[in-house]
C-alpha cells in the first residue's frame, strides 16, 4: 500500500526544453519571469512532493544534455526505467532538430516497454507562446499525429498531449489532468462534490489543490456551456499569484468571499474549493457554515 | 504640430476641470512604455515591441479629476516657433520628465534644464517631477548612487540659469515592479485639490476600524489616488495593487454566465442589477484584505489587524465606517461638480 502511493514520474526531453522551469512554476512558487535564472539540470534532480495528503509525487526531473541522455539508456537504464508511474515528455517546439527529439522518445519509450509498461504517456509541446497564434493548433496536430504513431508502435496507443507555455494558464491545464490521472478516489470526490453542489444550490464548485492549485475536479464538468473554458486554469493562475502576495504579508491564505457570491475556503489541509453561487441573496453565514460541515467529507 | 492637434490642446486651455500632465524626455527614454503599462495594463515585456512616438498622444484618464497625460515625442524640439508651447506649457499642471538611468543622462539633464526654466517662465505653479527610470537593472549602491548625482547635476545646472527655488520632485522608476505606479500615484495626488480632506477622512476611517492602511485605488490603472497619513509601506501596496487584480479577474470570469442564469430561469423580470464589488479576504494570521467599490471607478482597499478581536465584528465595523466614507465622497464629488458646470 505504502508503496503504492508513491508515485514516479519521469520528467524528460532534450536539454532547453523547459523542464526545469514547469517544475518550478507548478511546485516551487516560481514566476514565469523567475524561471529564466534557472540553470541547466545536472544529472537527474529528484523532488519529492506530497499531493492531497496520502500520495507523494516522486519527480525525476532528468537533465536533458546529451551526454546524460546517453546514460539513462545504456548505465542507468535499469534505475530510471523501472516502476514508473508516468512519463512526462517535453518537446521544444522551437528546436531545430525534430528528429533527434522523437528519436530519444522512442528510446525511452523501448526502455518504458521493458521496465515498467504500465506507464502512462504524456507529451508536451513546450513554449507554444514563440509560435504564431493561427498556426498553432496546425502544428499541434501534425506533431501529434507524428508522436501518436511512434508511441503506438513500442505499445503505448492512448498518448495524450497539451500545448503548453510557461507564460499562460495553458501549463496548469496540462498538469491538471496529469496529476489527477493518479488519484485513486477521484469518483468518490466527484460524487460528493456534486452533493455539495445540491445542497449549497451552487453554479459551480471547483476543488484545488492547495499547494499547487492544480484542478482536481469540478461540479459541472461538461456542461458548462456558458462559462468561460479556461476558466480553471485561470483561477489557478490567479489564486497562485494572490498566495504569492500574501506571503508579503507573511501569511497563508484563508478565506475569500467576492460579492457575497463567490467563495474560496480551505476545505482540508490539502485541498481549496471554489464556490460560485447562482444567487447572491444568501446569508454568509449560513454559506459559510455549509462549508464547514461539508469539511468532513472531503478529509 | 497639426492644426488638429493645436484645436485639443486650445480646447483643453478652456476646460478648466482637466488637469493635465505632460510626459516629456530624451527619446528611447520610456515614456510609451510608461503609459502603456499604467493605462492600458500592457506587460511590461511586451513594451520592448513598441514603436518610436512621432505625434503627441493624448491618454485621458478619468478618476476622481479628470486627467490627461500627453506624451510628446522624445525628437521634438519645443522651441520651433510654429509650436505653440506656451499654451500648452500654460494650460498644464504637472509636468513629468524621464531621465534612462542606465543610459548617458548627461544630456537629458542639460535639456530638463532648459525645459524647466521655459516652463517656470511661463506657469510659475507647474509642478516638476523627474523620473529617473529604468532602474530595475541597476544594484541597490548605484540606485542611490544615481539618483544623488542626478539631483545634483539638475540643481547646480537650474543654478546656472538662475532658478534655484524650483521644486523639483525625484523618483526612482521601473516598469517591472510597482515603483511606477507609486510614483504616478504621487504625481497625480498633487493635482487633486481635496487631497487633504481625503486624507483626514481616510485617517479618521483607519483610527475607528482597525484598519491597518487604507488606500483609495483607481481599479483600471491601480494607481492611488489618497492613502492616509501612515507612510506608505511598497510591500503593502503591492499586495493592495494585486488585490484588485485578483478581485477583477475572478468576478469578471463569472460576471456574464449570472446575466444568461436569470435571463434563462425565465419568470423573473427583475432585471440585473450590478452589484457594487467587494471582496474580503482572511489570511492565516488573521490579517483581512477588504476591498469596496467607491464612487467613479474608484475602490477602497484596507488591510485590517483584528489583534485577537473577533473578525466578524471588526467586518461589521469596517463596513458600516466603510459606507460612511463612501457617501462622503459622494458629497465632496457633487459639490466638486458645481465650479465646472459654472464654467460650461
Amino acid at each position: 500500500m505504502a508503496t503504492n502511493n508513491r508515485k514516479k514520474l519521469l520528467l524528460m526531453g532534450r536539454s532547453g526544453s523547459g523542464k526545469s522551469s514547469m517544475r518550478s512554476i507548478i511546485f516551487s512558487n516560481y514566476s514565469a519571469f523567475d524561471t529564466r535564472r534557472l540553470g541547466a539540470t545536472i544529472d537527474v534532480e529528484h523532488s519529492h512532493r506530497r499531493f492531497l495528503g496520502n500520495m507523494t509525487l516522486n519527480l525525476w526531473d532528468c537533465g536533458g544534455q546529451d551526454v546524460f541522455m546517453e546514460n539513462y539508456f545504456t548505465k542507468q537504464k535499469d534505475h530510471i526505467f523501472q516502476m514508473v508511474q508516468v512519463l512526462i515528455h517535453v518537446f521544444d517546439v522551437e528546436s531545430q532538430e525534430v528528429m533527434k527529439d522523437i528519436e530519444i522518445f522512442t528510446r525511452a519509450l523501448k526502455q518504458l516497454k521493458h521496465y515498467s509498461p504500465d506507464a502512462k504517456i504524456f507529451v508536451l509541446l513546450h513554449k507554444m507562446d514563440l509560435v504564431q497564434l493561427d498556426k498553432r493548433e496546425e502544428l499541434f496536430q501534425l506533431m501529434m499525429r507524428k508522436l501518436q504513431e511512434t508511441s503506438a508502435e513500442y505499445g503505448f496507443p492512448n498518448l495524450v498531449g497539451f500545448p503548453t507555455s510557461i507564460w499562460d494558464e495553458s501549463l496548469y491545464k496540462a498538469w491538471s489532468q496529469i496529476v489527477c490521472s493518479l488519484i485513486p478516489n477521484m469518483a468518490t470526490y466527484q460524487a460528493n462534490l456534486k452533493e455539495l453542489k445540491s445542497v449549497m444550490d451552487a453554479c459551480e464548485i471547483i476543488l484545488f489543490e492547495r499547494s499547487t492549485f492544480l484542478v482536481i475536479c469540478s461540479s459541472n464538468a461538461a456542461n458548462g456551456e456558458r462559462l468561460d473554458p479556461k476558466r480553471f486554469e485561470k483561477i489557478s493562475n490567479i489564486m497562485k499569484n494572490f498566495k504569492q502576495s500574501c506571503t508579503k504579508l507573511k501569511s497563508g491564505f484563508r478565506t475569500l468571499v467576492i460579492n457575497e457570491n463567490i467563495y474560496v475556503s480551505e476545505l482540508s489541509s490539502n485541498m481549496v474549493c471554489f464556490i460560485v453561487l447562482n444567487t447572491s441573496d444568501d446569508c454568509q453565514q449560513m454559506v459559510l457554515e455549509n462549508i464547514k460541515k461539508a469539511k468532513q467529507f472531503f478529509q | 504640430m497639426s492644426n488638429e492637434e493645436m484645436a485639443t490642446v486650445s480646447k483643453l486651455d478652456n476646460e478648466e476641470s482637466k488637469a493635465m500632465i505632460l510626459l516629456l524626455g530624451l527619446r528611447r527614454g520610456g515614456k510609451s512604455s510608461i503609459c502603456k503599462v499604467l493605462f492600458h495594463n500592457m506587460q511590461p515585456l511586451d513594451t520592448l515591441y513598441l514603436e518610436s512616438t512621432s505625434n503627441p498622444t493624448m491618454e485621458h484618464f478619468s478618476t476622481l479629476i479628470d486627467l490627461a497625460v500627453m506624451e510628446l515625442p522624445g525628437q521634438l524640439n519645443y522651441f520651433e516657433p510654429s509650436y505653440d508651447s506656451e499654451k500648452l506649457f500654460r494650460s498644464v499642471g504637472g509636468l513629468v520628465y524621464v531621465i534612462d538611468s542606465q543610459d548617458e543622462y548627461m544630456n537629458a539633464i542639460t535639456n530638463l534644464a532648459m525645459i524647466i526654466e521655459y516652463a517656470y517662465k511661463v506657469n510659475p505653479n507647474i509642478n516638476i517631477e523627474v523620473l529617473i527610470h529604468k532602474v530595475d537593472g541597476l544594484s541597490e549602491d548605484f540606485k542611490l548612487d544615481a539618483q544623488r548625482d542626478i539631483m545634483q547635476r539638475t540643481g547646480e545646472e537650474l543654478l546656472e540659469l538662475g532658478l534655484d527655488g524650483v521644486q523639483v520632485s525625484f523618483y526612482l522608476t521601473s516598469i517591472f515592479d510597482h515603483s511606477i505606479y507609486e510614483a504616478f500615484s504621487r504625481i497625480v495626488q498633487k493635482l487633486i485639490p481635496e487631497l487633504s480632506y481625503l486624507e483626514n477622512m481616510l485617517d479618521n476611517l483607519i483610527q475607528h476600524s482597525k484598519i491597518e492602511k487604507a488606500f483609495l485605488f483607481d481599479i483600471n490603472s491601480k494607481i492611488y489616488v489618497s492613502t492616509d497619513s501612515s507612510p506608505v509601506d511598497i510591500q503593502l501596496y503591492e499586495v493592495c495593487a494585486e488585490f484588485v487584480d485578483v478581485t477583477i479577474d475572478l468576478f469578471d470570469l463569472y460576471k456574464d454566465s449570472h446575466r444568461s442564469d436569470k435571463r434563462a430561469s425565465g419568470g423573473e423580470t427583475t432585471p440585473y442589477r450590478p452589484r457594487e464589488l467587494k471582496n474580503v479576504a482572511q489570511l492565516g494570521n488573521d490579517v483581512i484584505i477588504y476591498l469596496k467599490q467607491m464612487i467613479r471607478g474608484l475602490a477602497l482597499v484596507a488591510v485590517i489587524r483584528p489583534n485577537g478581536a473577533d473578525a466578524e465584528s471588526c467586518l461589521t465595523v469596517a463596513d458600516y465606517n466603510v459606507d460612511i466614507l463612501k457617501r462622503g465622497l459622494e458629497e465632496i464629488w457633487a459639490n466638486a461638480r458645481i465650479p465646472a458646470k459654472d464654467a460650461v
